[in-house]
């Protein structure tokens, strides 16, 4: 669900973010408007916001486990976990991570790709929320929700900064809900 | 302040413990430092960042660069409590706009490390983040970045060091300031 359409209706701080965030055209490749949230992180005021939305809506929910995936998930999981006393726990790219992992593959548009987390770092019944700079098909988040579940963890929500149009018609994955703040921004910042 | 290891603080231990050893990752012989079990202790997290924090948050830092991707773990708490950018130091071709590369020499061959254009600005004073310094190669390919658009580093940060492999001496006379060391 969209953070305007779950409390946060009007928050200039929602309309800070979106506007902080760049759209590069045709990266990788032609016809995709990238999202550069690069430029979010240049943005002081705005970076804060975006993280203090997400510790308001956390820090009374006993969740003991923020995942992030690499890597830009990692540039605003960690904030968020230290902010409501919660573990962070990176969710890699294989090979890069040096103890022993399980791991769960996904699909890319040509082919797939898989995300690994270390054994020990989640336990049963740990309550976890996922996050990534961005949701676009769900397939990278669906991947890190059943490494949780295969845990014995409890996903209870996943959050993103920004969500997809296509994203917002499925308010859940794998049956966990989404948490966005802001839909794609179309403006160049420099 | 070169070589400052902060000494005395009761903190160091704490987070020293946490470490986790590695052995032979990501091939034989190598000690590898996991950090990752230090991000699994909120307290010892905690403690790591407000140490860096409580050193940087009167130097006037504009800029926190961090090095991909572990350096992406540290370098954002801190920039956000020291009212600081963030600025993405990544491998090559993930970062989107036009950006700036600085070759730097790996065991077998070459790496590059990029910069988005228009990030940092001359005069921006500027902090370096990783969680680990080895022989300085990537840390110094990050200085040179920022260097020659005009920022100042003041200093480079990390959680450990390796200081047998000497890379203190490789970051062109920037101080380093690292919390544990590892022999």
């Amino acid at each position: 669900m969209f953070a305007a359409e779950n409390g946060l209706k009007g928050d200039p701080r929602l309309e800070a973010i979106s506007a902080a965030i760049r759209v590069v055209p045709d990266f990788p490749k032609k016809g995709i408007m990238f999202q550069d949230i690069t430029t979010l992180l240049l943005d002081h005021k705005a970076f804060k916001h975006t993280v203090d939305i997400f510790v308001d809506r956390y820090k009374d929910m006993q969740i003991s486990v923020v995942a992030g995936v690499e890597a830009r998930g990692f540039m605003f999981g960690p904030s968020i976990a230290l902010a409501i006393g919660a573990k962070f726990v990176p969710l890699r790219k294989p090979g890069k991570l040096p103890g022993k992992v399980i791991s769960e593959s996904y699909e890319l548009e040509y082919g797939h790709d898989c995300l690994e987390m270390h054994v020990d770092a989640v336990e049963p019944r740990e309550r976890v929320i996922i996050i990534d700079d961005l949701a676009a098909t769900g397939g990278t988040l669906s991947a890190a929700i059943s490494l949780m579940e295969s845990q014995g963890a409890e996903v209870v929500e996943c959050a993103c900064v920004i969500g997809l149009p296509e994203v917002k018609g499925q308010h859940k994955l794998k049956g966990k809900p989404l948490y966005v703040l802001v839909e794609p921004s179309g403006l160049d910042k420099f | 302040m070169s070589g400052n290891k902060q000494e005395e603080d009761p903190r160091i231990n704490g987070i020293k413990t946490k470490i986790r050893v590695v052995p032979d990752f990501p091939k034989k012989g190598i000690m590898f430092q996991d950090i990752t079990t230090v991000l699994l202790d909120p307290k010892a997290f905690k403690d790591t960042i407000d140490l860096f924090v409580e050193r940087y948050r009167d130097k006037n830092i504009s800029v926190v660069a961090g090095i991909e991707a572990r350096g992406f773990l540290f370098g954002p708490p801190i920039a956000l409590a020291i009212g600081a950018k963030f600025v993405p130091l990544r491998k090559p071709k993930k970062l989107p706009g036009e950006t700036i590369f600085e070759e730097y020499e790996l065991e077998y061959g070459n790496d590059r490390l990029e910069m988005h254009v228009g990030a940092v600005e001359a005069g921006d004073r500027a902090l370096v983040v990783d969680d680990l310094i080895a022989t300085g190669g990537t840390l110094c390919a990050a200085i040179n970045l920022l260097e020659r658009v005009g920022a100042e580093v003041v200093e480079c940060a990390c959680v450990i060091e390796l200081p047998e492999l000497k890379g203190r001496q490789r970051l062109k006379g920037k101080p380093l300031c690292m919390l544990v060391e590892y022999r």
